[in-house]
């Protein structure tokens, strides 16, 4: 029996559809981890992921402290003002800790690693959204179409 | 702990090609390993950056991320990435002599 090594990963299209912290944060670890590794990485962005794109929300993004049984927290308690922001800010320091840049920063990082940063169309236009909206990282705004020829030849992660 | 000859000298290293023995760094074994990485040659900007790492490695015990880089060495992530193609993070803790980088950023 031969004993081949398996095909190292060449190229991936990761799509992040959630607009929380942890909704969006393995999505660009695993991007920029890509391109660390010298695999092609693609970023599309739909639904509520287009918060970590969009000039006016890409500061304000949180974790959620009700429904969410992993913060260990009675629902009363994650429901009080200010949770969210709290267990955000705890979270923030930690990342900073381990050198894990905002958001925005991380974005930056990304696309000048050479990633490509893409925008749903169908969500744009459910939202009302242009361009403009957006950080000036993002490449373009794509169709479902267009995002399957781009990943022709990748691996694609959804988030 | 396996060795390697580099530049007429036995270099310790791990089962990567990482240095175990950062006192065994030298500019010509930088060099030869650059040339393993692909590099042919090392530019002043390459020097830079493997300057920095050590300094940076020799304070903190590992080495710098690429944020770090970009922080405290002033090092710009486009320029990381052409000095040091398709793993820049990697290629140059290699090539300045120090252990593989752990961590996830």
């Amino acid at each position: 029996m031969t004993n081949q090594q398996p095909e190292p990963i060449k190229k991936v299209s990761i799509v992040i559809s959630r607009g929380s912290l942890d909704g969006v944060y393995p999505g660009l670890i695993m991007a920029n981890g890509a391109r660390m590794e010298g695999i092609e990485a693609t970023l599309f962005f739909t639904f509520f992921g287009l918060e970590a794109i969009l000039k006016k929300r890409v500061k304000k993004i949180k974790v959620a402290t009700v429904g969410n049984p992993a913060m260990h927290m009675p629902t009363l308690l994650g429901a009080l003002p200010g949770m969210s922001s709290f267990a955000t800010s705890m979270m923030k320091k930690e990342m900073e800790k381990l050198d894990i840049p905002p958001v925005d920063e991380f974005i930056e990082m990304v696309k000048d690693a050479g990633a490509e940063l893409y925008a749903c169309k169908a969500t744009v236009e459910m939202f009302h959204l242009a361009m403009d909206d957006f950080l000036p990282q993002v490449d373009d705004i794509l169709n479902v179409g267009t995002f399957y020829e781009k990943s022709a030849g990748a691996q694609i992660i959804f988030t | 702990m396996p060795q390697v000859e580099l530049a007429g000298v036995q270099i310790d290293v791990d089962d990567e090609g990482f240095m175990t023995n950062p006192d065994q760094w030298s500019r010509e074994v930088a060099m030869e390993l650059a040339k393993d990485e692909g590099i042919d040659e090392l530019n002043p900007d390459h020097w830079k950056v493997i300057e920095f790492m050590r300094k940076d490695y020799m304070e903190k015990g590992q080495p710098p991320t690429i944020r770090r880089m970009n922080k405290v060495g002033h090092i710009e992530t486009k320029l990381l990435y052409q000095l040091f193609p398709n793993g820049p993070a990697k290629k140059a803790a290699r090539i300045s002599g120090l252990s593989k980088p752990q961590g996830c950023v």
